[in-house]
């Protein structure tokens, strides 16, 4: 009975797609969103079930694929994913409604976005190959599509969906090819039959799907070196796609390794989680790096996405890592930490992309250095993006403390009993998981000082105007969000917990929930968020109670004058004298400088009277993507050298391509034979 | 600890670490000027003019810029907000803090970043070129400290089993062999190098410098007057105070009081504003002698930082 909820999301989600292109123009957003909506609470509905009771949901039905059937088994640690996807998807098709109107209502938008977001809650219910590669293509071409829908206005974009097009099916060949391999010599296409013949695979095998599960996964979840898609297609698709794209669909990689590696596997050597966790390592510091030195606000929301994903990583390689060397316990609470953070970073990069839409819609850039003087302009959109920005800097009493709080506990508690290989990979975590944290500081006081803070950068941004009500509430819902399980983690914690011990066998609940303080159970190690957030406002009110007394005492009774900042003595400074985004991230640039690369360009003309009067000075100076840079462009360039060669092939003549055909046939019948 | 009394007792202990902690930040900030000032030959100010300052500044007026928004007046109040929750639930008279539970190392660091990216805010808030220069350079020389110091909690924790601050103290207090251990004396160089830079120290930044070029945490809070500067010297004496504190009873635990008797906690005060006093001094004197370094110079004192701190952390795993 419970098991038709999964029918209702997916019914619910193709009813939406089909008012979004059925329905005429003004009816259609509206429809589509509340039948999302009505998708999203089955999927919620059956997940919670599933977490609540601990009992798969399981789906059969041979009817609607050909041949094999679709199988959905929905699981305590795939239901995690749909809750987060499900959260995500209605703060953001919320935001849509009050951003439809810039180019976002058309029939095309309207059909594929519930599609999408139905795709993605389906995934994880996924219970086989084939209906597992099914929904997985169809969450690819569907996002394909959101990133597409500006085209017409930018080359950009359309160079953004390539790259996107081709990494996601790189990734989806990979991914087909590790499942096909591991139900081919299962015998059996379903979950349940590659899990029960696991054993006796032999290790090559299970080797090379697993490495392949994390090169195609990895590539979904922003792995470097396959990150390279993300920093491109996630600003250029409109913010509400973004947030769904960096919020939701990149946790499916994380899904994805942890369903291959230790859900149908059952976890494997340790040199599969040393693997995933320098994968981690490398994915974090690469993508704070870039996030701490980018200008594009939404390019740099989209480097902090890998940069939190290889966060998770580490937290998913670390927890493979203890678990594979026996000690389940701090596994456990590896992987409890490392979906934590997914959750929070669910949350806070929601909330920061559908802020960072307001701010594009309100001033036609996403350009830090045109933005700023928005705090005041914009109050509550300013607010709910700083509150996500504090959330992501990991600062008390938000979400990403917690998290993080949790993450070095577990790589803290794990690290005695390690061997000496894991040790100093764990060791090289913590430090990575240090510096990530400072340069995610650096970036999102950039984005909030630059970005809203200090005077109008630009004419656009002095007459910024405040957002719909809808896009204020879609971006502030999951603000709300970071800030609850900031201060109450123990609301999805105990899930959390559930859906670990699933993965890691003989993992024990870590965290005592029901109380007020989060004990680490087993393991010495408490944390009192509410006492924190509580202490805060304490003395916050102290101070600002001490500063106003003080002052009322006072000769002088007006609490606050206002005057011109200082400006040398040399009169009033102007906006153009602020530090802009380049300017506030170039110490950082240059001493990162071996790994970021940056492109100077300098450029003196000279007067024609002597060379010793400069006529005027062009600097340009631009940071790209290093592994973009250094390991695609030889192969783009290789495949395009290959491809040439091949036209001398094609020359039009049906002879020759009959002889082709003549010889293709005659070769195979020789291999055959 | 049961019912009011204990309740009460909670309070005051908590109440007085803030307390000694709000007097003895800014007498520690005198004190350390009254040594450069003698080493230097000069008289120098009293070493109670910074509580003099402090009051003259709380009787006048507010000014902000005019373009800056509410963000600027919170900046300095989150300042102090976050050292004094920080100090109240830190082991710095006792080794049982009231709220001692909750006194995890990450937590007090993370607590103190909190009060850094507010400042930092404020600080490109006021809409100057100086403001962006004092945050730009303050969160580089942060991020680059932070492995420093994370991998310095590890290297304190692991033979701990916990990050707990009072633990870690307790244990020092327990088996004094520890505190001579290699990981420990490791940890606490890569601390030291932490600690100058996070207060502005030299040879990180000179905290009596308004030459604009080469000034950090000056040029952050050059906007503000009155009141605010009140808060902002007074949170930054706070924190200077409070991570001396730390490392005194990090390394040198005897003094600090392990109940939370009356007596015990005006002795454990007691010792730990003379243990501060001394490094305090120490530091004083290490600034007469030594030049700022350049900006960019900065990441190799870090980086050498980062290094004891893991070699720290693989002595720790290692004995």
């Amino acid at each position: 009975m419970n098991n038709l909820t999964l029918v209702i999301t997916a019914a619910g989600g193709l009813a939406a797609a089909i008012a979004g292109g059925a329905l005429p123009a003004q009816a259609r957003v509206p429809a589509a969103v509340v039948l999302t909506w009505g998708a999203c609470a089955a999927a919620l509905f059956a997940a919670i079930t599933v977490l609540r009771t601990g009992q798969s949901m399981v789906l059969h039905s041979t009817q609607i694929l050909p041949i094999t059937g679709v199988l959905m088994v929905l699981d305590p640690f795939g239901a995690v994913f749909v809750i987060v996807t499900a959260v995500v998807a209605i703060a953001a098709t919320l935001y849509w409604i009050g951003y439809a109107s810039h180019g976002l209502s058309t029939r095309t938008v309207s059909a594929v976005l519930p599609l999408f977001v139905t795709s993605m809650l389906l995934v994880p219910a996924a219970g086989s190959v084939a209906t597992f590669l099914v929904l997985w293509e169809l969450m690819a071409l569907t996002s394909l599509l959101l990133v597409l829908v500006d085209h017409r206005r930018s080359e950009a974009t359309r160079s953004a969906a390539e790259w996107y097009a081709v990494m996601t099916h790189v990734g989806a060949a990979a991914i087909l090819f590790a499942l096909v391999l591991l139900s081919a010599h299962a015998g059996g296409q379903s979950f349940a039959a590659i899990r029960d013949y696991a054993g006796h695979l032999p290790p090559g095998v299970r080797g090379l799907a697993f490495v392949l599960a994390v090169v195609g996964f990895g590539s979904k979840a922003g792995a470097v070196p396959f990150h390279v898609w993300l920093p491109k297609a996630h600003p250029e698709a409109p913010s509400p796609a973004s947030a769904l794209m960096s919020g939701a669909m990149v946790n499916l990689g994380i899904y994805g390794i942890v369903l291959v590696g230790d859900r149908l596997l059952g976890g494997g050597p340790l040199w599969w989680w040393l693997v995933v966790t320098v994968l981690g390592i490398i994915t974090a510091l690469f993508g704070a790096l870039q996030a701490a030195t980018s200008t594009d606000l939404k390019r740099l929301l989209a480097y902090s996405t890998a940069d939190n994903m290889g966060l998770v990583l580490i937290g998913v390689g670390a927890s493979g890592c203890f678990a594979t060397t026996g000690h389940s316990l701090v596994g456990g609470l590896a992987m409890v930490a490392a979906l934590f953070v997914m959750v929070n970073h669910a949350a806070f990069k929601g909330s920061l992309f559908l802020s960072a839409g307001s701010v594009q819609v309100a001033t036609g850039s996403r350009d830090l250095d045109r933005l700023g003087g928005l705090m005041g302009r914009m109050p509550i959109t300013g607010a709910v993006f700083l509150v996500g920005a504090l959330a992501i800097t990991a600062l008390p009493p938000l979400n990403g403390f917690v998290g993080e709080w949790l993450l070095f506990q577990s790589l803290l508690h794990g690290l005695p009993a390690s061997s000496t290989v894991v040790g100093v990979i764990v060791s090289v975590a913590v430090a990575a998981l240090a510096l990530t944290g400072g340069l995610t500081a650096a970036a999102f006081v950039k984005v909030i000082g630059v970005g809203l803070l200090g005077r109008p950068r630009s004419a656009e941004a002095a007459s910024a105007h405040e957002v719909p009500r809808t896009m204020q509430l879609g971006a502030g819902l999951l603000a709300g969000a970071c800030v609850v399980l900031g201060l109450v983690p123990m609301i999805v914690l105990p899930a959390l917990e559930r859906a670990a011990a699933l993965v890691v066998p003989g993992a024990r609940p870590t965290a005592l929930y029901g109380g007020v303080d989060l004990h680490l159970q087993g393991l010495p190690g408490v944390l009192s968020p509410v006492l924190l957030a509580a202490g805060l406002m304490l003395a916050t009110g102290a101070v600002v109670a001490m500063r106003g007394l003080v002052g009322l005492r006072s000769r002088s009774r007006s609490a606050l004058r206002q005057a011109d900042a200082w400006g040398c003595g040399n009169g009033v400074q102007t906006a153009r004298m602020q530090y802009t985004a380049t300017s506030f991230a170039e110490p950082l640039q240059r001493v990162f400088d071996d790994v970021l690369r940056p492109d100077h360009d300098l450029e003196v003309t000279h007067r024609a009277e002597s060379r010793y009067y400069v006529e005027k000075v062009t600097y340009r100076t631009s940071i790209g993507d290093v592994i973009e840079h250094s390991l695609y462009r030889p192969v783009i360039a290789g495949v395009n050298w290959w491809g040439r060669r091949a036209r001398a092939l094609q020359n039009g003549s049906v002879h020759r391509y009959l002889a082709y055909g003549l010889v293709a046939l005659v070769v195979i019948l020789v291999v055959s034979t | 600890m049961t019912g009011f009394s204990g309740g009460a007792a909670a309070v005051a202990v908590v109440a007085a670490q803030i307390t000694a902690v709000g007097l003895g930040g800014p007498l520690l900030i005198g004190l350390m000027r009254k040594v450069r000032s003698h080493l230097e030959g000069r008289v120098g100010p009293p070493v109670h003019q910074p509580l003099l300052d402090l009051r003259k500044l709380f009787t006048k007026q507010r000014i902000r810029p005019s373009y800056a928004s509410w963000v600027f007046g919170a900046g300095p109040v989150a300042l102090v907000a976050t050292a004094v929750v920080a100090v109240a639930i830190s082991p710095l008279a006792t080794t049982h803090p009231p709220l001692g539970q909750s006194a995890d190392f990450f937590a007090v660091v993370f607590l103190l970043l909190l009060g850094s990216v507010a400042l930092a805010l404020a600080a490109l808030d006021t809409g100057t070129s100086f403001g962006g220069m004092g945050a730009s350079r303050a969160m580089t020389i942060g991020a680059l400290a932070e492995p420093a110091l994370l991998v310095a909690i590890l290297a304190f924790s692991i033979p701990a089993h916990t990050s707990n601050l009072p633990a870690l103290v307790r244990l020092g207090l327990v088996h004094p062999q520890m505190i001579a251990s290699p990981e420990r004396i490791l940890a606490l160089g890569a601390f030291v190098v932490v600690i100058l830079a996070e207060s502005g120290r030299l040879p990180v930044d000179n905290p009596s410098t308004h030459l604009e070029l080469t000034m950090i945490h000056e040029a952050m809070v050059l906007e503000y007057a009155g009141p605010d500067l009140a808060l902002v010297t007074l949170g930054e004496a706070m924190r200077l105070t409070l991570l001396l504190g730390l490392f005194v009873n990090l390394f040198v635990p005897w003094g600090v009081a392990t109940g939370s008797g009356a007596i015990a906690i005006v002795v454990g005060l007691a010792a730990l504003a003379g243990k501060v006093a001394v490094v305090g001094v120490a530091i004083a004197t290490f600034e007469v002698f030594t030049a700022k370094m350049r900006l960019f110079r900065l990441p190799e004192l870090l980086a050498g930082g980062f290094i004891l701190a893991v070699l720290g952390a693989a002595a720790a795993l290692v004995v």
